[in-house]
């Protein structure tokens, strides 16, 4: 077990590599950041020339992601843009925990993440916890009653959530909750933003914010989940140790949400593993949409700016994320399931 | 479903014309639904029903384009991989895995600031497409194909261990006949279901593109990019977001049947999750 973890760990880092260096090509052509840095007067050409290599964007490309990789104070920068390069550089590179200074805000890239992280987080880990204690009480239901009249309808359900696009259950919830509830003198949920201005930041409401856009993204997760979910539970109630179990006379109870539902939430730790990351992320046009101060509009807002520190930094992050927990979601696997033996 | 939402697309521009779609007439802004213009006008006086039928024109053809260039890349790295194997399938699956690891809409975004605004206008039929169109269909198939690829390997691991292949292999067979001749169509079952949901994940890709607005630029309509900027109009337009957005959602549902159905009839060994 040790010694596969520690192969698996020494995959990942070439993997990395090889992404980082997709991205950093692709990030090339993005477009020019200096184009936008005076706002609305025009940038004049000495000045232009002056920032670019102030910035090091002058640099061919392999010697940029070197900087960015290692960093450059081994060697002399550019400060004052002369042309000459007269100044040890300051940057320490990625692998040592450096990601660099946004082009935008000049502040440190960690700490304009930083800022956003726990907001997305908070959204991510309550949606998720939504979707897997939901989809886990109606996938169980619908294997217990297969082909009942509930059971087709939430079948139906979760086709329609599975194909509906995020924006249009977002814009339709927002115009149910907060438009319509509001016309009809209901209580109404609020539509944009993280918390009211005029209330402060405070922990009610910050949640009162949350409902619907927690609410728009677990009806899409949560169809998959429960369909899934309903589909290993169906195969493990089927198994002949669950009608051992029942031939001993155990309780139904005690036999479905023990001994069946262990079992059948095997899969269901891979599905989760593997999607955790990928919330980190966020969903992009969900926090768009409710205006929601995540990583998924800093990352808008930052592409557009062609900010490619920033921009590396996020999905560099996002990357290691889904690498790490690849391999952890693997280990905890073998590790619920003694069936299985990773020797090789 | 399917054919009465193709009916929609394709038939309704034989009622209005296109210049219709983008015509705008600006002492109707924002008229909601009536007899004359049954889904309303938009922001600057433009008939919602017009532009939903040309909108849906572009997005089933980008769906379907994008599936196409999706197959080709994606059966095309699988097979090669499958097929010869050792470095040539190691680096292969290397770089899949490294696209894999990116979740869809950021590079989807990368992407299409990579390649944004560098394509002209062109002139097909006698209509004009905004050179976006292009952009989109190439993007979304370059970052869709990993996973078909998968599946596209894994059959070829499996059937190239057959008689029949050693059988073409000792006749002298070259090893571009096998793959296209003699593989290719036994493992096309897989590839088809997946081809078929991937048309609904492009058009749902394309919508979500052009909802933030790096994708299809107007004046040509997509469902994507009609509720782009919507949802400022959430309470005084719902006709805005509404129409566009239903039929993106029954149109990726009905394909999202077909290929259900489609993996049930063809491959009766997986099960539908």
């Amino acid at each position: 077990m040790g010694r596969y973890i520690i192969k698996r760990l020494l995959q990942g880092i070439p993997l990395l590599f090889f992404i980082s260096i997709i991205l950093f090509v692709l990030m090339m052509n993005m477009g020019d950041p200096v184009a936008t840095m005076g706002g609305r007067r025009v940038t004049r050409a000495s000045d232009y020339e002056r920032l670019r290599r102030q910035l090091g964007l002058d640099k061919p490309i392999y010697t940029q992601y070197l900087y960015w990789l290692i960093g450059n104070d081994w060697t002399k920068t550019d400060v004052d843009g002369d042309g000459v390069a007269e100044t040890p550089g300051t940057r320490r590179g990625v692998l040592r925990g450096d990601f660099g200074v946004s082009l935008v805000s000049r502040k440190p890239v960690l700490q304009v993440i930083g800022e956003r992280l726990p907001n997305t987080l908070i959204l991510m880990l309550a949606s998720e916890f939504v979707i897997i204690v939901g989809s886990l009480l109606v996938g169980v239901y619908s294997a217990l009653r297969q082909y009942s009249a509930l059971d087709h309808i939430i079948t139906a359900l979760s086709f329609i959530g599975y194909s509906m696009p995020i924006f249009f259950i977002a814009l339709l919830s927002m115009y149910i909750f907060g438009v319509l509830f509001k016309r009809w003198g209901l209580p109404y949920l609020p539509t944009v933003g993280m918390f009211d201005p005029q209330a402060g930041k405070t922990t009610a409401q910050v949640l009162w914010h949350m409902v619907l856009p927690v609410l728009s993204i677990s009806i899409i997760s949560f169809a998959a989940y429960s369909r899934y979910i309903r589909s290993t539970m169906l195969e493990v109630l089927g198994q002949d140790y669950i009608r051992t179990a029942r031939a001993k006379g155990l309780p139904r109870r005690e036999v479905v949400y023990v001994h069946a539902l262990k079992n059948a939430s095997l899969p269901i730790v891979t599905v989760v593993g593997l999607d955790l990351p990928l919330l980190l992320g966020g969903a992009v046009v969900t926090e768009r949409i409710f205006a929601w101060p995540g990583m998924g509009r800093l990352f808008l807002d930052h592409v557009s700016r062609s900010d490619l520190p920033v921009v590396m930094g996020i999905l560099m992050m996002i990357a290691t994320a889904v690498v790490v927990f690849q391999i952890l979601t693997d280990i905890v696997y073998a590790w619920l399931d003694p069936r299985i033996r990773y020797e090789k | 479903m399917l054919v009465l939402l193709f009916i929609y697309a394709f038939g309704g521009a034989l009622i209005f014309p296109e210049s219709y779609a983008n015509y705008t007439d600006t002492s109707l802004r924002l008229s909601p639904p009536s007899a004359r213009h049954p889904f309303g006008t938009d922001t600057i006086g433009r008939d919602v029903l017009a532009r939903t039928i040309y909108g849906g024109q572009i997005s089933l053809i980008i769906g379907l384009l994008a599936v196409s260039i999706e197959s080709l890349v994606g059966i095309l790295v699988g097979a090669l991989a499958g097929y010869y194997g050792g470095f040539l399938d190691s680096l292969l699956m290397r770089i899949t895995e490294a696209m894999l690891n990116i979740p869809e809409i950021f590079l989807l975004i990368v992407m299409a600031k990579f390649f944004g605004g560098r394509i002209p206008e062109i002139h097909l039929l006698g209509r004009v497409f905004s050179g976006s169109v292009i952009v989109i269909v190439v993007i979304i198939g370059l970052t869709s194909w990993m996973y078909l690829a998968r599946i596209v390997r894994a059959e070829f691991l499996s059937l190239k261990e057959n008689e029949f292949v050693l059988a073409a292999r000792a006749t002298g067979t070259s090893n571009f006949e096998i793959i296209f001749r003699h593989i290719l169509p036994n493992s096309i079952a897989p590839i088809i279901v997946s081809a078929t949901l991937g048309v609904a994940n492009a058009i749902l890709a394309e919508a979500y593109i052009s909802f933030l607005g790096l994708g299809v630029q107007p004046p040509t309509a997509t469902w994507g990019n009609m509720l782009d900027g919507a949802n400022n109009y959430l309470e005084s337009a719902p006709w805005l977001w509404f129409f566009p957005g239903l039929l993106i959602l029954l149109t990726v549902l009905s394909i999202n049947f077909l290929g259900d159905g489609l993996r049930d009839a063809l491959d009766p060994h997986s099960r539908a999750v």
